[in-house]
Order: C-alpha cells, then structure tokens, then sequence
C-alpha cells in the first residue's frame, strides 16, 4: 500500500514537490483521527444529555414536543 | 477583487489525494495573505474541518466561531483555527469553500486570522460558519500548512489559491 502524500509548494520558486509522509508523519495523522473521534463521541454524548433533559422536562409537563412547539410558534 | 491582489502559488490535489497542502517560503513583501480554499475531505462524515498552520507550530492558536448548519446555530471556542470543508457523505462532487484572511503576517506582532466557510450539500443540512483567530506567536509567517481535522486526505480536485495583497 503506497504511503500517504503530502504536497508543498514553494511560493519563491513556485516548484510543487509531492511528498510521501515520514512514519512520525503518518502516526501524527493517526493521533488527530484518535482525538477527532473521541471529541464526536464527546460531542455526540452531550447531545444525547440534552436531548435526554428535553425529555424528562416534557414528561414533567405531561407535554409533547409537538404541543411544546405549536405554543412557541 | 482588488488590484493589489497578486496570486503567489496555487495547488490542485491529484489522483492520489493528500494529507496536507504546504505553502513554504512566502515572500514577505506583501501586507497581508488571502488564501482561498475549494476543499473535500475522504472522511466518512457530511461535513469536516480543515485545520490551519502557521510555520509548522502546533501551539498558541485559539479562535472563536460561529455557525450555522441549518437545523441550529451556535458559538463555541476551540485551541486550533479551522474551516469547514466537504466530506465524503456530501453530494458527490461537491466542495466547500473557504477564506482565510491574515493581516500583517510579516510584522512583529501576534497574528491575527479571519475566516468565512460553507460546506456544500444538496441532500442534508450544509454548515456555515466565521472564525476570529489568533495565532498568538511574533514571527512574521513564512509558510502555511492546510491539514484535515480527523487527519483525512484532500480529494482529487480539491484546490487552495495564495493571494498576497498590498496597500490593504
């Protein structure tokens, strides 16, 4: 499997190089996807809560979202 | 656009795609940067961020941002400055587009950086977002690194335009 690139231009003299990543590269990128994925899980989590919450302030007025929202609107 | 605009280098990513896009070797002879992104990303998600980079530093970055994606909006604070870019589960084809201003990047003095997104997508919510950042580190900028988020490649096709601009 070929390695992963990267590409770099050189703005002085407008020479565009494609570089294959350095293994200290391309377990950088593996840390970034490790942090990306644990943030949405974070993220996705807190959603949930909230939406958790939503409900249970719903069930507390004997409410549905729908009747919520026709009384907003 | 303005005369003062010159376009110093530009990339177009190729067949294979790439993990980032680095602009090395800026001249500093303008007053200000304007790079100009047309951005997909091979992520499994709608939509994604591209992260922004400034002479290889990792450190001292914070931005504020506000969005919208259609279904809510919102603000929120980060340690890094990114935009948003089309990932892979956006109507196919399509790109995100995205400016990111820098004024004074050759001065002496902590860097600022502005930014205007949008992600495309004819099927789901696209997101829209502006980013108030800061590179807080003195160094004139003389290069600019462009990498995915979730360390992703840039598609085939997907482009990034440096303008320097004088007399702002």
């Amino acid at each position: 499997m070929p390695k992963p690139t990267r590409i770099e231009i050189n703005c002085e003299t407008g020479e565009e190089t494609i570089i294959e990543l350095t293994d200290a590269e391309i377990a950088e990128l593996a840390y970034q996807a490790e942090l990306a994925a644990e943030k949405k899980a974070e993220d996705d989590a807190a959603k949930a809560a909230i939406e958790a919450k939503k409900q249970e302030v719903l069930a507390k007025l004997g409410l549905t979202a729908d009747e919520v929202a026709a009384l907003l609107a | 656009m303005p005369n003062t605009f010159t376009l110093i280098a530009s990339s177009t990513v190729g067949a294979g795609g790439a993990s980032s896009i680095d602009f090395t070797s800026i001249p500093s002879t303008y007053t200000d940067l304007v790079l100009v992104c047309s951005l997909r990303v091979s992520r499994a998600s709608v939509v994604n961020n591209t992260v922004i980079k400034f002479n290889g530093s990792s450190t001292s970055y914070s931005e504020r941002v506000l969005y919208g994606n259609g279904s809510s909006a919102g603000s929120y604070s980060d340690t890094q400055i990114y935009d948003v870019n089309n990932a892979a589960n956006s109507t196919a084809s399509t790109f995100a587009n995205s400016q990111f201003y820098i004024p004074n990047y050759a001065g002496s003095t902590n860097k600022s950086v502005s930014n205007d997104s949008v992600s495309e997508t004819n099927a789901t919510a696209a997101t829209a977002q502006l980013v108030a950042g800061l590179w807080s580190n003195t160094s004139a900028i003389t290069s600019i690194s462009l990498t995915d988020y979730s360390g992703t490649n840039f598609v085939q096709y997907s482009t990034a335009y440096l303008y320097g601009v004088k007399n702002a």
